[in-house]
């Protein structure tokens, strides 16, 4: 029976030990020195049977199996931290582990309910919450500049602005959307949007084990982007951009791509003088995993905020390469009630704690999963009053006056 | 399994008034053919079955039958030929047709259709054709148990306020399913792939039209505003105020 392809030496599309270790990144399992800092920094090690060290282990004494039938993959959120942090070098977040964890899907008994609806729905609809694909680019009735579509009018543009789902769908991912529509044409960019054509870029797909629904996603929007004449593409999504730099590439995505919060970054000289409004309040910043961590933009974020008059930025105790995941990675955006039916905290819920232990009023971020997540655990935790969550790019936007 | 309209897009009226714009509407598996399909699968998982699936030729109705055999049926058939629309009736007389025509097929044991689609809410097609097959029949099934070498199936079967039944019914039978013991699995998009590329879909012809059905849909509309909520502004006291005027205005209080 066909299960989920990966390109392993050897046997393609079924993982042994014998293809897993032909492949370069899994030779690096026997460099290994199971010094256990991947299991201490890993934000669901302490549940899993199965954290990153002991999972090497059994790879190595050839437990496969073992490691395959057990859920603890289930529990990596794709932070990176763990890749980051391990002093071989190891390639555990972005190869490795999603090798193994592609089998551990295919071999689920059963698929969280949460999860299986999202993935389906990103299959049928192009996004995750399973709404209307005709309806995608509905938020430009309230973008309040003038926002040019490509299937509409499909002249070379410069940079073509791949929104994303959350950002598209989302209520308050319309608010990112809106803003960064302000920004492009404050700074007088040459931009344009997919549309109603756009679906997910399918990194979530991908870390989550579901790889075959990142290929078809990916297989889909690379057909898009074919059909246009663009210079370089610019996301509001983190982990879309995670995928163009990283997976689109060896399926013959050949453009330059920027995430919105870096590419504002690089235009702040132009922002500057625009930057007029004093929003007086007290910002501390969470690194989104796969812009920290993964793609190194710690200090873009950073700068966009201090250039706000009126912005005091302050700093969480985990901050940068030890910033704390949302939970919102590698599937686990749809798996807060299979973590909760566990019993396990909700990984926002630590993170927006320590948010508020700063004494900050505003809890910037990058990625439009987290502006959920953290809203909800707000409410949750009761500190809706003391501290709202806003897009880097949002406090940008709201501090050009009109 | 029988493709609906998915209601999440918008739906619209066609230009004869009297039905649905298929064009502006996409396709989706009826939801409780889905679970009939799950319920199906399930008793394989149990007892080691064949589970046949089949639908008849429609937009999008191949994806939905090759799912069903990456899922775990052993076999996918279409019934080919057929001219929409084809009323309740009509499909049950043709299925009754068409099932002991399949190649290999006969005898079957259970017969699994969803109990109720959106597009029609009859939930006719299960009875009907367990009349025309002279087996017997129970809907708003929403379990079913057989024991290995018992010509029997015990269902069970939901009614209104949370009372269950549990009936005992001699196989062959025709169930109307409406929701399998446990969701619809999931199953991988490499996995559908392959076997698109892997299995095939057998086809049979449909027969000639039985009389056509005596019913016939008038008039088609989208729910039209008789009247529209108020909102009631104001703080907590103004609120309350007014829910009291307004309760003792129309005798309540």
């Amino acid at each position: 029976m066909a299960i989920a392809t990966t390109d392993l030496a050897g046997a393609p599309g079924e993982l042994t030990l014998d293809n897993l270790l032909g492949t370069p990144e899994g030779r690096e399992l026997l460099s290994c020195i199971q010094c256990g800092t991947c299991a201490g920094t890993c934000p669901y090690g302490e549940v899993m049977d199965y954290p990153p060290r002991r999972l090497i282990g059994l790879l190595r004494e050839g437990m496969l199996e073992e490691v395959l039938a057990s859920e603890s993959l289930l529990n990596c959120v794709t932070c990176y931290a763990c890749m980051a942090k391990c002093p071989r070098g190891l390639h555990l977040t972005d190869v490795l582990l999603p090798l193994v964890k592609e089998q551990v899907f295919v071999r689920l008994p059963e698929v969280p309910a949460e999860l299986q609806k999202a993935l389906a729905n990103t299959l049928r609809y192009g996004n995750p919450m399973g709404e209307s694909a005709r309806k995608r680019a509905a938020w430009m009735a309230t973008a309040g500049v003038p926002v040019r579509v490509l299937g509409q009018d499909p002249a070379p543009v410069d940079v073509l602005w791949f929104v994303e789902c959350y950002t598209a769908y989302h209520p308050r991912g319309q608010d990112n959307c809106r803003a960064t529509a302000k920004l492009f044409h404050v700074l007088g960019t040459d931009f344009a949007i997919l549309g109603n054509e756009e679906k997910c870029a399918g990194e979530c797909g991908r870390l989550v084990g579901e790889t075959g629904l990142f290929d078809a996603l990916a297989d889909a929007n690379l057909k898009l982007f074919g059909k246009y004449t663009f210079n370089r593409v610019v996301t509001s999504g983190a982990h879309a951009y995670d995928a163009f730099r990283h997976q689109y590439p060896a399926r013959g995505f050949t453009h330059p791509v920027e995430h919105t919060t870096p590419y504002f970054a690089r235009h702040l000289e132009a922002l500057k003088p625009r930057l007029t409004k004093k929003l007086g309040c007290t910002v501390t910043y969470h690194d989104a995993c796969v812009l920290g961590r993964h793609n190194g933009f710690y200090e873009e974020p950073r700068r966009l905020l201090q250039a706000i008059p009126g912005v005091k930025l302050v700093e969480m105790a985990h901050n940068r390469i030890n910033s704390m995941c949302c939970g919102g990675g590698g599937g686990g955006m749809w798996l807060d009630t299979y973590y909760k039916a566990k019993g396990y905290e909700r990984l926002a819920d630590r993170r927006v704690r320590e948010a508020v232990a700063t004494g900050a009023d505003v809890l910037a971020v990058s990625c439009p999963y987290e502006v959920s997540r953290f809203e909800d655990s707000l409410k949750v935790l009761g500190f809706e009053k003391k501290m709202v969550v806003r897009d880097v790019v949002e406090l940008l936007a709201e501090a050009v006056e009109a | 399994m029988k493709m609906v309209p998915d209601i999440v897009e918008e739906l619209e009226v066609a230009a004869d008034g009297k039905s649905l714009d298929l064009e502006a509407a996409r396709p989706i598996v009826s939801e409780s053919d889905d679970h009939a399909l799950e319920q199906a699968l399930l008793l394989k998982d149990r007892l080691g079955a064949t589970v046949v699936a089949m639908g008849l030729e429609s937009p999008d109705i191949d994806d939905v039958l090759f799912t069903a055999v990456a899922k775990g049926a052993d076999r996918a058939v279409k019934v080919t030929g057929v001219e929409p629309p084809v009323p309740t009736s009509e499909v049950a007389a043709l299925l009754a047709a068409v099932i002991p025509a399949v190649p290999d097929l006969m005898p079957v044991d259970l017969v699994l259709t969803g109990c109720q689609a959106i597009d029609d809410l009859d939930g006719m097609v299960a009875p009907f054709l367990a009349e025309r097959l002279h087996i017997p029949y129970v809907g708003v099934v929403t379990g079913a148990e057989i024991k290995a070498g018992e010509a029997r199936a015990t269902v069970l079967k939901e009614y209104a306020g949370g009372v269950r039944a549990r009936y005992v019914v001699a196989l062959p039978a025709a169930l109307g399913v409406q929701a399998a013991e446990k969701p619809p699995r999931y199953v991988p998009v490499a996995k559908v792939r392959a076997t698109m590329k892997a299995a095939k879909i057998e086809t049979v012809d449909a027969p000639e039209r039985d009389a056509p059905s005596p019913l016939a849909v008038v008039r088609m509309t989208k729910p039209e505003a008789a009247g529209h909520a108020e909102m009631l502004e104001g703080g907590p006291d103004a609120v309350a105020a007014k829910v009291v005027e307004l309760l003792t205005a129309r005798g309540l209080l």
